[in-house]
């Protein structure tokens, strides 16, 4: 009975999600040492080696399994089910989990920190069972259930240092921008539910609708959805989040919890049988500005974890614009431009869930080290952080798009539908290819940020104390950074063996795809470009090396252009590095300078202070929150804090309702 | 396969030379004999033969940098064709990974300059990324154009469809192409009146502030990269800007030759008679030449 169910790829996949659910439980009860935490480490790698060959070998067969669920909660009848598009959201979501359990260990354990790593270590597993089951619901009622439990155990998650006052308010800000999105998805699966008649999701391209319900349902998704994915401008609560959370919980809700908006986009792009064009162009819009503004501000940030945070939304607006292709491709019946546009998202989806995890890592280690988030107070740490630093430097190249990492794949994509646009003979649709130079500028850009983060935390002299003093990250923290590391460069050279789940996965969301019949980009070319560049530079090395060998060579200080004192506080700054173009930017990526003039033969003692802000946030919706506050303080008397006034609320809402439906 | 060796032939030997007609056209204008033609080859043999002083605050990153850089920038060479010869490499796409190739060589050369730890190399590899962010676009829209004009997605089918007769039928949206590439050529080989090679003042310069710490064998590799990029570049331009062929494939090759040369005389030119920039006022031509690639894109659109 047991190697029966076993035997069916679909139930190992829904095995794996419960023991994903479950590997925190024994931690509760086990209170003292690091067992829960090994058992829940060993439970994540026993979950992924079950789900993960499963699910890549149903995305190749393309199988879809649906399964009914018995219960008995009035949203009508109840399906789960793994579709090629649900099998390849599951790849990330397993994979980081691993990656971040292992590399909990080191980061997060249990020796230190007591039960609270209990609870992470349960809450931790719980979101990512949560994710899964986001995934594979085919009910809206479930799909709300699971959404909310990931919403909130993320929360549990982000708040793990609530003795901090920064953490506690970002954990609030989080919690109040996921559960407006959230309503937002109420009201849409409502809708839904009143235009088909059932909670179940309609079949692919089973939605016939008229334009205004369709627009309403493609709003409401949007808000709800890209709410989550953290798109611009609905990404209030994003950086903060995920600055303060742990790094290997920051590694998940980064990596993986964004996706899940995007996944949501998809399926309801699924639904729909005939997008409109302007969904298209809209989506790529929001997804190239979400992409420039994201990367423009994180270039500034002098916090290492929200630069990092900002670059997701960076990665999102890709991905979404990637998207935006595709449905132009579809609405127009291009199946290249559909092909290319999925293709670039969806290969975008797991290479960012491969950097982004790595990055933050690597930003854990680099914490772990230096007891600081603060980049102009690190520097030098290459030197006693040899792994992390190497493994960061992939992970660096990889998220600036470069060859012969696999940043460079998904961008490629994208790039080829732009200039297939361009090639091809229509006036319209080539305007579409002004989204070439700005995504090169985000490029550039990205370039900005990375050198920075990589130069001023890793390179150079320790600009204090506790960067001189870094220390080498434990085993636990630096396998799973070296396993991403490779995949990332794996994924580089190798995307031939991405791209056929991409494929899969696409046929969903962007059926006119299929009619191309293969890529229209040879992979080959990546193989070829990224093992012919490694090849060019091994044999630059040799000769280089063949001909040092046989001169002299000799070490002394860093050429101080003949001043004789340099010290490691006159190195450029982080800040110093991205003021120029933070400057050119003053539009939308503001600092505020504080300083006091210097004036008179006896200057009193004079400071200077340079503070990164967010325009969007803190000129325009920080003051409409707070006269919205001050508008609606008088809701506040209904909060008591009082249980038995909440319960008697709750009584008062059932009876109501109870008396107004009858 | 003759015209493979010939084009790596020419990559390998000819872009020193280029500086040399550089420094001879600066000199010729101010009134000096100058350096010989061949002086950058003296330059390179004579640092191929010197020690090195590596700074104590560096990793192996700073050792990589030029080796990587080098190796990124000779791959891309291998993707612009020379002249009306197509290029060794040519696939769909090829533009973006040339693109993005210079995009790793920058990656490396300012990673190496932040591990030395100075200040002055901070700062000229802040400004590198900066005024290259910026220089982007203009590439691309130049790119899109060509993609647009030719109908293909690689860089040799796209620079030989431009004819003559390509140039009389849009020859002002060319003619505004070739003035924003002009700018990317100037700003991304650092030359005046973006930043001047020749400066003294560590705090004014971009590119040679980067490389103030790297010695000998190391220095000479960088010094030939500079020049690689400046003829790859270059070769680009002129493969818009000189569309002739004379029908023999040797005479085309020295042909090419002949047009890069005048290319250097005409980059000498614009260093003898202009003042470089201020600092604050490179993004602005910058964005006026993405806004010059702009309009060609609109005008061959339309």
């Amino acid at each position: 009975m047991f190697s029966q169910i076993m035997g069916d790829p679909a139930a190992r996949v829904f095995a794996a999600i419960l023991l994903v659910a479950l590997s925190g439980v024994p931690g509760l009860f086990i209170r003292t040492g690091a067992t829960g935490q090994r058992l829940a480490t060993a439970a994540s790698a026993v979950a992924a080696a079950l789900a993960l060959p499963s699910v890549v070998t149903m995305l190749l067969a393309r199988q879809t399994a649906t399964y009914s669920v018995f219960w008995n909660l009035p949203f009508g009848a109840c399906e789960v089910a793994i579709d090629p598009l649900s099998a390849y959201f599951l790849i990330p979501i397993f994979v980081v989990f691993l990656c971040g359990s292992v590399y909990a260990n080191g980061y997060f354990p249990a020796a230190r920190h007591g039960y609270a790593e209990a609870r992470v270590t349960f809450f931790y597993g719980l979101l990512a069972a949560a994710m899964a089951l986001v995934v594979i619901a085919r009910n809206g009622a479930l799909f709300l259930i699971a959404w909310e439990v990931m919403a909130l155990s993320a929360y549990f998650l982000l708040v793990t240092e609530h003795e901090e006052p920064e953490v506690r308010t970002a954990g609030l800000v989080y919690l109040v921008a996921t559960h407006i999105g959230t309503a937002a998805l109420f009201v849409y699966f409502s809708l839904l539910n009143a235009h088909t008649g059932s909670f179940l999701f309609p079949a692919a391209g089973g939605l016939h609708l008229p334009a205004v319900a369709a627009t309403t349902l493609f709003a409401l998704a949007l808000f709800g959805f890209g709410a989550k994915a953290g798109l611009m401008p609905l990404h209030i609560w994003l950086p903060a989040a995920h600055a303060n959370a742990p790094s290997h919980v920051s590694a998940v809700l980064s990596g993986v919890m964004l996706k899940m908006g995007v996944y949501g986009i998809l399926r309801f792009l699924s639904f729909v049988d005939a997008p409109p064009l302007w969904w298209g162009g809209l989506l790529t819009g929001m997804g190239l500005f979400s992409a420039f503004m994201g990367i423009a501000l994180a270039s500034s940030r002098r916090d290492i974890k929200r630069m990092l945070a900002y670059s997701s939304i960076e990665n999102i607006g890709i991905i979404t614009a990637g998207i935006g292709i595709a449905v132009i491709g579809q609405a127009t019946g291009n199946a290249r431009l559909a092909y290319l546009g999925m293709a670039g998202a969806l290969l975008h989806v797991i290479n960012h869930s491969l950097f982004k995890p790595l990055l933050f890592m690597g930003a854990g280690s680099v914490i772990h080290a230096t007891g600081t988030r603060e980049l102009d107070t690190m520097g030098g740490l290459a030197k006693n952080m040899r792994w992390t630093a190497l493994f960061t430097l992939a992970g660096v190249v990889a998220i600036s798009g470069l060859p012969p990492f696999n940043g460079f794949v998904s961008e490629f994509m994208l790039y080829m539908g732009f200039f297939g646009e361009a090639a091809s003979s229509s006036t319209a649709s080539s305007y579409l290819v002004v989204g070439a130079p700005v995504l090169a500028m985000t490029g550039g850009v990205a370039l900005i940020c990375f050198v920075k983060l990589y130069g001023v935390a890793f390179l150079g002299a320790p600009r204090s104390a506790q960067a001189a003093g870094s220390h080498e990250a434990p085993a636990a923290m630096l396998l799973p950074m070296a396993a991403l590391a490779g995949a990332c460069l794996f994924a580089g050279l190798l995307p031939q063996a991405l791209l056929p789940l991409a494929e899969a996965a696409m046929s969903v969301p962007a059926p006119v795809s299929a009619g191309l019949g293969g890529s229209p980009v040879e992979p080959g070319w990546f193989t070829f470009a990224g093992l012919g560049l490694l090849g060019l530079a091994a044999a630059v090395a040799v000769l280089l090396g063949r001909r040092l060998s046989s001169l002299p060579s000799s070490a002394s200080r860093t050429w101080g252009c003949g001043y004789l004192a340099p010290s490691a506080r006159m190195q450029y700054t982080g800040t110093s590095f991205s003021e120029m173009f933070t400057t050119l930017t003053k539009g939308v990526v503001r600092a505020s300078v504080i300083h006091t003039e210097i004036k008179g033969f006896a200057p009193k003692p004079s400071a200077f202070g340079y503070v990164p802000e967010e325009t969007v946030i803190e000129r325009f919706l920080v003051p409409m929150f707070n006269v919205s506050g001050s508008c609606f303080a008088f809701v506040r008397r209904v909060q008591s804090g009082r249980i038995h006034i909440y319960m008697m609320y709750f009584f008062v809402t059932l009876v109501t309702l109870m008396i107004w439906t009858r | 396969m003759p015209d493979t060796i010939l084009h790596i032939l020419l990559v390998l030997a000819m872009p020193p030379l280029l500086l040399g007609v550089i420094g001879k056209t600066k000199a010729a204008f101010a009134g000096r004999v100058g350096a010989p033609y061949l002086q950058p080859y003296y330059d390179l043999s004579r640092l191929m033969r010197k020690g090195t002083v590596i700074s104590e605050t560096t990793t192996w990153l700073f050792k990589a940098g030029p080796v990587i850089t080098l190796a990124a920038t000779l791959f891309a060479a291998m993707l612009v064709p020379f002249g009306r010869h197509p290029a060794p490499i040519s696939f769909q796409g090829d533009m973006v990974l040339f693109a993005y190739l210079l995009a790793l060589g920058r990656f490396f050369t300012t990673t190496a300059a932040m591990d030395t730890g100075s200040a002055f190399e901070g700062m000229g590899a802040a400004r590198e990324v900066t005024f290259s962010a910026l220089a982007e676009p203009t590439l691309f829209f130049a790119l899109v154009a060509l993609t647009r004009l030719s109908g293909s997605l690689s860089l040799t089918p796209m620079l030989n469809h431009i004819s003559t007769g390509v140039w009389m039928t849009t020859g002002a949206a060319l003619l505004l192409m070739l003035a924003g590439l002009f700018v990317v050529l100037l700003a991304e080989n650092c030359r005046i009146p973006f930043d001047d090679p020749n400066t003294h003042l560590e705090l004014t310069m971009i590119h040679e502030v980067m490389v103030l710490d790297h010695s000998g064998p190391y220095f000479g590799v960088i010094l030939y990269g500079a020049a690689l990029k400046l003829y790859i570049l270059g070769a680009l331009f002129v493969g818009i800007a000189a569309p002739f062929t004379s029908g023999d494939g040797y005479l085309d090759w020295v042909l090419f030759a002949a047009c890069m040369l005048l290319l250097a005389v005409a980059i000498g030119v614009v260093e003898s008679v202009m003042a470089r920039l201020r600092m604050v006022r490179v993004p602005q031509l910058l964005v006026a030449a993405t806004i010059l690639t702009a309009f060609s894109f609109v005008l061959i659109v339309r």
